[in-house]
């Protein structure tokens, strides 16, 4: 449905996106992943034809943006970081407007108004106006107007950036509800929101794909083998963590043993094993046989965040990540 | 062009719901309200004066009235346009309005048109205030209504002229404010460029006073139509606009 060959986007000084290249297929939902100033919005933006690219081409939905681009913003919906909103219409008046806009007509119009005011749960508000709407409004009415066409493929940058919990999952809820009839690419700087979302991720840093691949596999790259994170009680009173770490090597298929942390007499271990080897139970034997308890035994699935730290790996966006990682 | 007139609809509907159009309207019914008063006291003054003269000579509504103030409308407009064409495409970069626009399925083209022609619209309202004092002249005299039927063309066209190049201005910048002092200071100096041809008959000083958009309403106040000035302004509302599209592709390039 996307495809992206070799897009690049130069400043004056700046190169804000360095020969990207990618494709996405119908019906997916894809999570542009990269910190911020990664070069997320301007990829987008070319995407939807708002800025053209300085070398390289990109299709969507069979059409060139550079060349044809009415036929394919006919096909995109756009939802920058700022819903484009006129604060002196009232929303249905918005979207009317935003509908002749994007070609709707006749009968057709209040038809697809209505259609996406429930669909975006924005129906109770639809004769205020826009500039006295709350921030989830808001963001509900710029998706809403984003859908009104029904686009083949829809671009939203940050849908869910500012705000709340609940209305982010019910954010999220809907962008997986359009995946199917509509392409979806969305752009963000949290992660747990890609785990969830997305099928598919694409990670960028300073303008340069770094990875694309999807998540269930991205995971699995990161981590090479199987890790597993045990906490082990010592019984009378003492625990040598070494003698620990010496027994759990000494398990079959065990390549490594790291202590991770220590308090009085429980520590937590994390071991790694090679790859295809399932070490869990014999590790759990080793420990009970060796006279400690075993509190906790439970694979260690690397978060997006690790993948995407180990993969772009600089100091700076290391801080800024584990920042906007916190965040629900 | 289908396009165009939605663009233009929902810009006179912005101009309609906040006070913008009522505030242009009342200060410009109010100004040009105290001008007629003006002019009428005047004209009511001289034909007093030249009765007790005893003076025959025929006093003349299109003369003496209608005429100086087209004029004046004409120059009080050039300190409406900024007010009007402002906020077209400063505000729309400032909200971020404008990405809709640009990743809609429009032509550029479409988009300025639109907007401009809303400007012309709102304008056209300001001169149908005062259509309701000259009413007054028909009422209780007998004007000639094809000299300011042209002049009422002149005037659009002078508008249309000036507008196209507030249109431009406001594409320059994010800043309302900014927009509408350039445009401002561009509508003054296109006024007072004829006065060059008041000392100076050299080639220059003519080209200059050419270029002054007053110059060209002239003939208009006067109830005749010179293709010469049509085409004037003419030339300035095409090249204003043009000039729209292009910064609207700059935009696009360079930001």
């Amino acid at each position: 449905m996307i495809t992206v060959k070799e897009l690049t986007k130069r400043y004056a000084r700046t190169t804000a996106v360095d020969h990207i290249s990618f494709e996405v297929a119908k019906g997916q939902i894809v999570g542009f992943l990269g910190p911020n100033g990664a070069g997320k919005t301007t990829t987008m933006r070319m995407l939807t034809c708002f800025l053209p690219p300085s070398s390289g081409s990109a299709t969507v939905a069979g059409f060139d943006v550079l060349e044809q681009p009415l036929e394919a913003k006919r096909r995109i919906g756009y939802l920058p970081e700022t819903p484009p909103l006129y604060p002196e219409m009232e929303t249905a008046e918005y979207l009317i407007f935003v509908g002749k806009l994007k070609g709707l007509s006749g009968a057709e119009l209040p038809k697809r108004v209505d259609y996406v005011c429930e669909r975006c749960a924005i129906s109770d508000v639809r004769t205020k106006l826009l500039g006295k709407l709350s921030r989830g409004y808001r963001q509900r009415v710029g998706l809403a107007q984003a859908i009104i066409h029904n686009p083949d493929v829809l671009i939203l940058d940050e849908p869910t950036a500012g705000l709340d919990p609940k209305q982010i999952n019910e954010t999220r809820d809907l962008i997986k509800s359009l995946a199917g009839s509509h392409t979806i690419i969305l752009s963000t700087h949290i992660l747990p929101e890609v785990e969830q979302t997305c099928e598919q991720v694409i990670i960028i840093n300073q303008g340069k794909l770094v990875a694309t691949d999807s998540v269930r596999n991205l995971q699995a790259r990161a981590r090479g083998a199987e890790s597993v994170v045990l906490e082990i009680a010592g019984r009378n009173g003492t625990l040598e963590p070494g003698l620990v770490e010496q027994r759990l090597v000494k398990v079959a298929g065990v390549s490594r043993v790291a202590c991770k942390n220590q308090r009085d007499i429980r520590a937590v271990f994390e071991v790694e094993s090679q790859k295809g080897q399932l070490v869990r139970g014999d590790l759990a034997r080793a420990v009970v046989e060796s006279g400690w308890d075993l509190n906790e035994l439970r694979p260690a699935a690397m978060s997006l965040e690790e993948i995407f730290l180990q993969l772009t790996g600089s100091e700076t966006v290391t801080e800024k990540v584990t920042a906007k990682g916190g965040q629900p | 062009m289908r396009n165009a007139w939605v663009i233009c609809r929902k810009e006179l509907q912005s101009y309609f719901v906040s006070p913008v159009a009522y505030i242009l309207l009342i200060m410009f019914g109010l100004i040009f309200g105290f001008f007629f008063w003006n002019a009428l006291g005047f004209f009511i003054n001289e034909g007093l004066e030249m009765q007790s003269r005893g003076s025959s000579f025929p006093m003349n509504l299109n003369e003496q009235i209608i005429r100086p103030l087209l004029q004046n409308v004409s120059v009080v407009g050039l300190f409406f346009i900024p007010m009007i064409t402002m906020r077209l495409f400063a505000e729309e970069k400032r909200t971020g309005t404008i990405e809709l626009l640009a990743t809609s399925p429009v032509r550029d083209l479409e988009v300025i048109v639109g907007k401009w022609l809303a400007a012309m619209i709102l304008y056209a309202c300001l001169l149908l205030f005062t259509a309701v004092n000259f009413a007054f002249l028909f009422k209780y005299g007998n004007p000639d209504w094809k000299p300011l039927a042209v002049g009422y063309l002149g005037l659009l066209l002078q508008a249309g002229a000036l507008l196209a190049i507030g249109t431009f201005i406001s594409t320059l910048t994010k800043n309302q404010i900014i927009a509408g002092a350039v445009t401002f200071g561009v509508c003054l100096l296109l006024w007072v460029l004829e006065w060059v041809s008041g000392y100076e008959s050299s080639t220059w000083a003519r080209v200059l006073s050419y270029m002054s958009v007053i110059t060209h309403f002239e003939s208009f106040g006067r109830g005749v139509i010179d293709s010469k000035d049509a085409i004037f302004y003419a030339t300035v509302i095409f090249l204003g606009l043009f000039f729209t599209a292009r910064s609207l592709e700059s935009l696009r390039w360079r930001s």
